[in-house]
């Protein structure tokens, strides 16, 4: 959506490159140990870009939806980057849905006036990236994953790929930074299809399933992930098809430790099996690859054993 | 209805009053110990941050000892207090404590929120005496505070080793045990007088410390290890960037009692180092940073409970005021590992530093 938009307003765009050990490492060497995976990863990305381009576009993610937050890292994450050397001038402007959800046309004006002087120009470039984004919502919503529907968008692939074999579901539920950047989940999504499971996750859902189902909590979330995490895990613990599900955390999420909490206790009282993956770049590979195999393993004779076999 | 409540430092004090004032029973939790944070770590989620964990555990120790219903602060995200209690009272179901839980959450519109809930603790008392409650419980934490800070002072002037210490025990006793509005008064001055009655040597060198970070962790000494009193001991003269009455006064009045020191002022200095709000104090520890050192402070020690995420923002960005305006920073986390022995080391060796920086600017000035 955001190459779109920056593209039509004339902006030749650079994305960082897919993530490997080197952006990490770049990372790991300027944020402070404390931080989670997913920003020290956010932090090897900008210094990969910087040199290569004359501006970073890094919005400050206050808020996407009324009354609700990200998360505090993400809050802080543009004041953290500026304490770097050696970057081009950062584009952060706030996206700040708090209050109003129509507030976001200002922060789009802002990050558009540094290309062209027309209001309309932008309005129109804005308009015609939202028409990607809902374009790209609906191919998720047809069940590909994020990289397939981005795949399919930009023209890489004219058709979707072959369904695997499958012989039970899984729901995959955790932060979209951590599941679908195949480097730090460790390619988890595409390491499960291949021992035979069937993947499905939050960004299946529509929104309005995953909202109604997290709003049963007691208190409303304030997180918007932390929301989406809970009210998919919420309706996939009780879909008949899905026999399994997995909770991958990023090692010191705050949101997580909560929300990871909720969805626990609810998965024990039903019975669903569970297992929780916690990432940090000390996780290995080997270590996580033999705990999905033992998880599925376990959920398969559960299976056999409910048919009576 | 037997009321309970975390502990917090000297929050106790000023609850305990506010329920007493209104005739409701209170069962105090012990205070934090390691019995509470074992309980805690065995029950809380494994990466939630340490107050939840001591928050259980004073639940549980208090439930043991008949309490019934648990009031609590909220909040709205995005730092993780706000769910606390929702999700502390689901882990106490799951352990087969019946509890009644009763958020007190910051008013959204306006202060008749929070009224509302308090209403419901309070039952069919008049409005008025609430009202006197409140201020009741307020003006005990704003006397608290000044024990406190004056202790701040006393403390690495002492004469005698110890003699601070015993004072401020005897000085919060008094604050605790007033009844009435006039005997808090009473008891205030005389508090006051205990505290200027401990021996010093007003011409002894001391280093200023500023210590910022996360509010419980600042507040309670079990949380950080008596960090004030350490430092003290070592010599230097400290202040905190949150007071009670301050938090209070900020997040429960809307600021409505004027003359104090506000957040306001602690996030306006925060610009341009971290220029938007993170959740809880992040962005207060970054002004008040900048303000301590603004204000000749020797050095800084930033203390948050480990994983703490409006705090991570402030330790990245730390370094640049650090940088900036020459001051030392010392970064200390805290959860249940942390060992009393080697925070001592750490600290000593802080304050070692801020003596032999200061001899060398003074030298250099001469």
């Amino acid at each position: 959506m955001w190459r779109t938009f920056f593209e039509e307003l004339g902006a030749k765009v650079v994305i960082s490159s897919p993530s490997t050990k080197g952006i990490l490492n770049k990372g790991l060497k300027h944020a402070v140990d404390e931080v989670c995976l997913p920003i020290k990863m956010a932090f090897g990305h900008i210094i990969d870009l910087a040199g290569r381009v004359d501006y970073i576009f890094l919005p400050r993610m206050v808020s996407v939806a009324r009354r609700e937050y990200i998360c505090p890292k993400f809050l802080g994450l543009p004041d953290m980057i500026r304490r770097l050397d050696g970057l081009p001038p950062l584009i952060d402007v706030n996206i700040d849905l708090y209050r109003n959800k129509k507030d976001i046309f200002g922060p789009v004006k802002e990050a558009g006036r540094l290309f062209t002087e027309s209001s309309v120009k932008i309005f129109l470039a804005f308009r015609r990236s939202l028409k990607v984004q809902k374009e790209y919502l609906r191919l998720l919503q047809l069940g590909l994953m994020p990289a397939e529907a981005l795949a399919i968008l930009e023209d890489r692939v004219k058709e979707p790929p072959p369904p695997c074999r499958d012989d039970l579901t899984v729901a995959l539920i955790g932060h979209p930074y951590n599941l679908y950047d195949s480097y730090v989940s460790m390619n988890m999504i595409e390491r499960l299809r291949s021992m035979g499971a069937k993947v499905v996750t939050a960004e299946l859902l529509p929104e309005k399933t995953v909202r109604e189902k997290a709003s049963c909590l007691p208190k409303k979330l304030f997180w918007t992930l932390g929301q989406k995490m809970i009210g998919a895990a919420f309706h996939y613990l009780e879909e008949a098809g899905v026999s399994g599900m997995i909770h991958v955390a990023a090692f010191g999420c705050g949101p997580d430790s909560m929300t990871g909490e909720l969805i626990e206790r609810r998965a024990r009282g039903l019975g669903m099996p569970f297992l929780n993956i916690t990432l940090d770049e000390h996780t290995g590979e080997a270590g996580v690859v033999t705990r999905l195999e033992a998880f599925l393993d376990m959920v398969r004779w559960k299976k056999a054993e409910t048919a009576g076999i | 209805m037997r009321v309970t409540f975390p502990h917090m430092g000297n929050l106790h004090i000023s609850l305990k009053a506010m329920f007493h004032y209104l005739g409701v029973e209170v069962v105090l939790p012990p205070p934090s110990s390691k019995r509470t944070l074992t309980i805690g770590v065995k029950y809380g989620p494994e990466f939630a941050c340490m107050p939840l964990k001591l928050n259980l555990g004073n639940f549980i120790e208090a439930c043991e000892m008949g309490a019934d219903t648990i009031v609590m602060a909220g909040g709205c995200g995005p730092c993780r207090f706000g769910y606390y209690a929702q999700i502390e009272h689901a882990i106490l179901k799951g352990l087969g404590y019946d509890m009644q839980l009763i958020v007190l959450e910051p008013p959204e519109r306006h202060i008749s929120e929070l009224l509302v809930k308090i209403r419901r603790i309070t039952g069919n008392r008049s409005w008025w005496r609430v009202i006197q409650a409140i201020r009741f419980g307020f003006q005990k934490a704003r006397a608290v505070d000044e024990i406190e800070m004056a202790a701040f002072k006393i403390r690495p002037r002492e004469l005698r080793a110890g003699s601070a210490d015993e004072a401020y025990n005897r000085a919060l006793e008094l604050i605790d045990r007033a009844s009435s509005m006039d005997e808090l008064l009473a008891n205030r001055k005389k508090a006051m007088e205990i505290m200027n009655g401990v021996a010093v040597d007003q011409n002894r060198r001391v280093l200023r410390v500023g210590i910022i970070g996360e509010i419980y962790t600042l507040l309670e000494p079990f949380a950080n290890h008596a960090l004030e009193r350490q430092l003290g001991r070592l010599g230097a003269e400290v202040d905190r960037s949150i007071y009670l009455s301050e938090w209070v006064n900020d997040h429960l009045f809307l600021g409505l009692v004027k003359g104090l020191r506000s957040r306001k002022a602690a996030c306006g200095a925060a610009f341009p180092y971290l220029r938007h709000f993170v959740g809880g104090h992040g962005q207060e520890t970054v002004g008040s940073a900048v303000n301590y050192a603004r204000a000749g402070y020797d050095g800084l020690v930033q203390v948050f409970p480990f994983t703490c995420m409006p705090e991570i923002v402030a330790e990245s960005i730390l370094p640049g005021v650090s940088g900036d305006f020459n001051i030392p920073v010392l970064t200390l986390i805290m959860d249940e590992h942390t060992g009393e022995a080697g925070l001592v080391t750490r600290l000593e060796a802080f304050v070692d530093l801020l003596e032999r920086k200061k001899e060398f600017k003074e030298a250099f000035v001469q």
